[in-house]
Order: structure tokens, then sequence, then C-alpha cells
């Protein structure tokens, strides 16, 4: 036991050195949750972000229209619906929801 | 020339087919199938093999084991907070399949499963309903508040609530189509700089000199997609948790 103790000691005193230990990594602020960096990483997450809310959107708007057979209408409105959240998405991905996460 | 004839055939390759010879075929088992089980016996047996010695100072496999483990304990507990820790086993399954899938297609004659959107459609889907009936069960009606952020005015409701619902369903959508799109084209640019190679071969005398240029980019392109399979895996295992976190807090 006690020599288990000793080797998480020195451990923990070898991983502060290095600057791999939880304290440090804290006070560096929120950096290590967040999603990957890197302008093409987030480019990319932007477009397919408003692509699959279009699709999301035309595909409720076009199901509906089959349900309530009133074909080009709500799937019209709901393509402009999911541009809008499409958009939203975007957003959300720079500026996540209030109440902070944690 | 020899060139004649010969085009770049870069879709082939996700193309399935029957494995295990007419068995296979009989009941539909396709390589994709069977490169998911390879996948899943693989992680059985590195997580076993690293668990068996527990040795205070781990060896090789426990320490692979190990980073693993904790790699994906961090970023749940991270992300949803400690309430999280019941939903770790499932985001850490999700996670090894994926990497394992992204990985064991890098190998060659190995097929991609995460390339084919009706895998990762049906991984996001899974991902949906899970946080969909999290939220159900430990919110109930509160749960439909999602939609509609407090403190909006509530003549706004017939526009924010349609936009809201399409955002929320187009999770698994844009889950899905961002690891099958960045898996298919990291393995379509492969092939056509290894047909390029070929192609450029045979072209006489200087064409081997000329093949080097495409077979550099291609050993540069092979580490690029190692770290796009770790990335997506990691990608996709986060998103998951955000949207646990979502899920458990219900802003």
């Amino acid at each position: 036991m006690n020599e288990r103790d000793d080797f998480n000691e020195r451990l923990k005193q070898a991983r502060q050195r290095q600057g791999l230990e939880k304290g440090a990594d804290k006070a560096g602020g929120e950096g290590s949750n967040a999603l990957p960096g890197g302008a093409l990483q987030i480019g990319m997450r932007a477009g397919v972000e408003v692509v699959s809310a279009l699709i999301a959107g035309a595909g409720l708007g076009w199901l509906l229209d089959r349900w309530l057979g009133s074909f080009p209408w709500l799937f019209m409105v709901f393509f402009v619906v999911g541009g809008v959240a499409g958009v939203m998405n975007v957003y959300r991905l720079f500026n996540p929801r209030t109440g902070a996460r944690k | 020339m020899a060139a004649e004839g010969k085009t770049i055939d870069a879709l082939s390759q996700f193309e399935l087919t029957h494995a295990f010879g007419p068995i296979g075929a009989a009941v539909n088992f396709t390589q994709s199938n069977a490169h998911m089980l390879v996948a899943s016996v693989v992680i059985v047996l590195v997580m076993i093999m690293g668990m068996a010695p527990r040795a205070v100072v781990p060896g090789r496999f426990q320490a692979l084991a190990e980073t693993f483990y904790e790699f994906v304990e961090n970023l749940v507990i991270g992300q949803v907070g400690h309430e999280g820790k019941r939903y770790f086993p499932f985001v850490f399954a999700l996670f090894m399949f994926v990497l394992f899938g992204n990985v064991l297609g890098l190998f060659p004659y190995a097929f991609t499963y995460t390339s084919h959107i009706a895998v990762t459609f049906g991984l996001a889907f899974l991902v949906f309903l899970v946080t969909t009936i999290v939220a159900l069960a430990l919110h109930g009606k509160k749960f439909f508040g999602y939609f509609f952020p407090e403190g909006a005015p509530l003549w706004l409701a017939p526009i924010i609530v349609p936009v809201e619902v399409v955002s929320y369903l187009s999770r698994p959508i844009s889950l899905s189509v961002r690891l099958f799109a960045n898996m298919v084209a990291g393995h379509v640019l492969l092939k056509v700089f290894a047909t390029f190679v070929v192609l450029l071969g045979g072209l006489g005398i200087v064409g081997p000199l000329l093949a080097v240029l495409p077979l550099s980019v291609n050993v540069l392109l092979v580490g690029f997609e190692l770290l796009v399979a770790f990335l997506q895996a990691y990608v996709f295992a986060i998103l998951t948790s955000i949207y646990l976190h979502d899920a458990v807090h219900l802003h």
C-alpha cells in the first residue's frame, strides 16, 4: 500500500512538471473541451449544419405534404424554415445556448 | 498507350460484396458486416487483454485500454457533468466502434463500414433516439419547452417552434453526414492518387519518375486520413455528449 502511495505521489509530481495535471488544465480555460479548431474544420462543420438543416426541413415539409395532400405549399414553407434553422445552427456553433456548459 | 481503356474508378471500393462464400450470400452477409464483426472482436480483445494484468505500472495493452477509457471518460464528464457517468458506456461503445471502423478501413484490402450513410445514419439515429428518450424520461412534458426558449415573445412562437423542431431533427443528419462524407472523401482521394501512380507508371521511361509525385502525395494522405479517422470518432463522441448534456440539463 505504502509503495503504491509513493508511486502516485511521484506520478503526480511528474505530471505537474509536464503540465499534465488536471488543476493546471482547468486554469488554462475551457479550451480542452471545445471542438477541434482550425478554419477548415469549422467551415466543414458550418456547411454540414446548413445542409442537414435544409434536408431536415425540406424532408419534414415533404412528408407533411404527402400526409395532408397539399403538395408544394408546406414543402416550400418548411424549405425556408430549414434554411432559417441552418443559419441558427451555425449561430449556435459559435454562441452556444444560454446557461453555460458545465 | 497503355492508359487507354483505363479510367479512374474511385467509387467501386464502396460496393458491397458477399463475404464467407455461399453461406454469406444466402443470408446477405456482406464484407461490411464482416468488418463490423472484426472491429467488435478487436475492441473486446483489446479491452480484455488490457484489463487482465491490473498492474500498477501498466504494460502496453493496459496503457492502451486505460488511455481509451480515460479519454472518453474525461470527454463525457467534461461535457455532461458528473451525472453523465451513467451514459459513459453508451458513448464509449460508439466511440470505439466508429474509431475502429475508421482505422481498420485504412488497411489495404479492408472495407470502411463508416463510409456508408446507412451505417452512420443508423448510429446517429440511435444517438437521437437515446437523447430524446433520456430527455423525456428525466423531464417529462417540460422537454417540449426546449423548443421555445424562455423569455421570447409569445407571438413569435409560430416562427420559433418550427425552426427549433427542424434544428433538432437535423442533428442526426448532420452527425451522420459529417462522418460519412469525411470517410468517403478521404478514400476517394487515396484511390484517385493511387490510380495516378499506376497510369503514370505505364508512360514509358519517364513514367516511373513522374509516378513518384502522386505516390508521395498518397503517403502524406494516409497520414492525414489517420488523423481524420481519430478526429471524426472524437467529433462523433463529443457531439453525442453535447446532445446528452442538452437532454440532461435542458437549458
